[in-house]
């Protein structure tokens, strides 16, 4: 169980603010907003990249509000997969638990099960600056699902994909999320994304989280006429 | 980049290269004049002098010591300063970069004149740590000329290193110094080690500094630079050129590195 209460951060003059949400254990929940909206500043300050400035994040029952990052179980995937270049993808995945002390051998026996469902295992040895941006991402979702982390944090997974392959990962995320039974926190701007994996979902304007609901809820009763512009807008735009 | 439909020569290649031509060739000329000047035979015989032997045994000893101390301070130096803003940071920085452009003289002056002060005497006064006229003072000498192009050359390979990969470090277990160790370094090791070489390959040729504050006497602080002149100065040539070729080789052996540092990336994928 994930439960955020009253959480506000600043970044520069921009706030988010008194943001309150409630994720089950295993839940899929997409955040939809604008640019601008502060949704990956929520992740970060989530994460523990940025610093609250009011409220409190209960993960597991624990309060994690002010602990550093490494000490929130909490997976996260940039945007961009942050994949360190300088290690091939075997190390990228295992880096984890070697920095909870195990060996790469342990590690890599340890996450045999989720590589054969990410089908990362001929890729090992490569070196991360190789592969195509849909391996990349799978491969910045072994990394971060290693710990078994109790939320997994995904900035806009999928954006830098083509059509195909969004797809693809979109079902893999899906396949994993479900396997491994993880709450996730899925960023996106696209309805269509949303559909595609969310249990639930919510909209983000202005730093604040207007409205959470079912998909479908939040598209037949917006509860503001930015929410019904923004997901008429994106539903048009078919992003 | 594709060339440029039209004409491949034309004044603006033909003056800008006819410069490069020039400077090469007068770079390659005073080398030739160094090699042809003497003879194999004589440049071999006048690296096996005593004096000469002993000046390069102390110049590799004390460059050794002068890089360890480089990278200890360079390192968290330049990360500090890549990474950090705080007020006065423009003025740190040129204080940090002093050095290159200040004439090197002036640091052996400095030192001389600080070593004279209440500290610097209570400094000299603790049982091995004599700096005046010893080695150790060849060591702080080289250090303090060649630690700023190490430190700026750190700065640089850390600004190179996406900090966004360091904070993910910190979301998969590392905790800040793991997240430095496991991240940051590895990545700017290219350039770290070129900075490195580079103040080795400064140290190795100092000389101003070394005259006032660590002084010229044969066989004891006695470095490469300081024997060029010390040869020259009794008018033997020989080993002066002897020992000016191979700093010019130990010179021209630093840069084939340093290139080769900034190439590393096409091979190891960094």
């Amino acid at each position: 169980m994930i439960r955020i209460r009253d959480l506000s951060l600043r970044a520069g003059d921009f706030r988010v603010r008194d943001v309150s949400l409630d994720l089950a254990t295993g839940e899929y929940f997409v955040l939809l907003g604008p640019n601008g909206s502060g949704k990956t500043l929520l992740l970060h300050c989530l994460c523990g990249l940025l610093r609250a400035e009011a409220g409190t994040l209960d993960v597991g029952g624990r309060d994690v509000t002010h602990a550093e990052p490494r000490l929130r179980r909490i997976g996260y995937v940039p945007q961009d997969y942050g994949l360190f270049p300088h290690m091939d993808v075997a190390r990228n995945v295992t880096f984890a638990l070697r920095a909870a002390g195990r060996s790469h051998a342990d590690a890599l026996r340890e996450l045999g099960p989720l590589l054969d469902t990410l089908r990362l295992a001929r890729l090992l040895d490569h070196s991360p600056l190789t592969l195509s941006g849909g391996e990349r991402q799978k491969v910045a979702l072994a990394r971060a699902l290693a710990l078994r982390p109790e939320l997994l944090l995904l900035d806009e997974p999928v954006s830098a994909l083509d059509g195909p392959t969004r797809a693809e990962v979109l079902e893999q995320l899906r396949t994993v999320q479900h396997q491994f039974g993880v709450t996730t926190m899925h960023v996106c701007h696209s309805i269509d994304e949303a559909g595609a994996v969310a249990d639930r979902a919510g909209v983000m304007i202005d730093g604040r989280l207007v409205q959470t609901g079912k998909l479908a809820e939040l598209m037949e009763r917006p509860a503001s006429a930015d929410v019904a512009r923004l997901l008429q807008v994106k539903r048009n735009a078919k992003c | 980049m594709p060339p440029v439909a039209g004409p491949r020569v034309h004044w603006v290649s033909v003056v800008t290269i006819a410069f490069l031509v020039v400077f090469v060739a007068g770079v390659l000329v005073l080398i030739a004049a160094d090699l042809f000047y003497t003879s194999p035979q004589a440049m071999a015989d006048a690296l096996g002098s005593p004096e000469v032997r002993a000046a390069i045994r102390l110049s590799l000893i004390t460059t050794a010591a002068t890089l360890v101390l480089v990278v200890c301070f360079s390192i968290p130096v330049g990360y500090a300063l890549s990474r950090y803003r705080f007020p006065g940071s423009v003025v740190v920085d040129a204080i940090i970069e002093l050095p290159i452009v200040m004439p090197p003289v002036v640091i052996g002056v400095s030192l001389l004149v600080f070593f004279r002060t209440a500290i610097g005497q209570w400094i000299e006064s603790v049982p091995g740590l004599q700096f005046v006229y010893t080695p150790k003072g060849i060591v702080l000498c080289q250090f303090l000329v060649s630690v700023s192009y190490a430190i700026r050359a750190s700065k640089a390979a850390f600004d190179g290193v996406d900090r966004r990969l360091e904070d993910l470090a910190l979301t998969l277990g590392c905790t800040h110094g793991r997240a430095f160790r496991w991240v940051a370094l590895p990545m700017a090791r290219n350039g770290l080690a070129a900075g490195a070489v580079m103040a080795w390959a400064r140290a190795v040729g100092i000389f101003g500094p070394l005259m006032v504050f660590a002084g010229a006497v044969r066989m004891k602080t006695e470095v490469m630079p300081t024997t060029v002149y010390l040869e020259l100065s009794i008018g033997r040539i020989e080993p002066a050129l002897a020992v000016s070729m191979l700093m010019l080789a130990i010179a021209m052996a630093a840069l084939v590195l340093i290139h080769a540092l900034g190439q590393a990336h096409r091979w190891w994928g960094t």
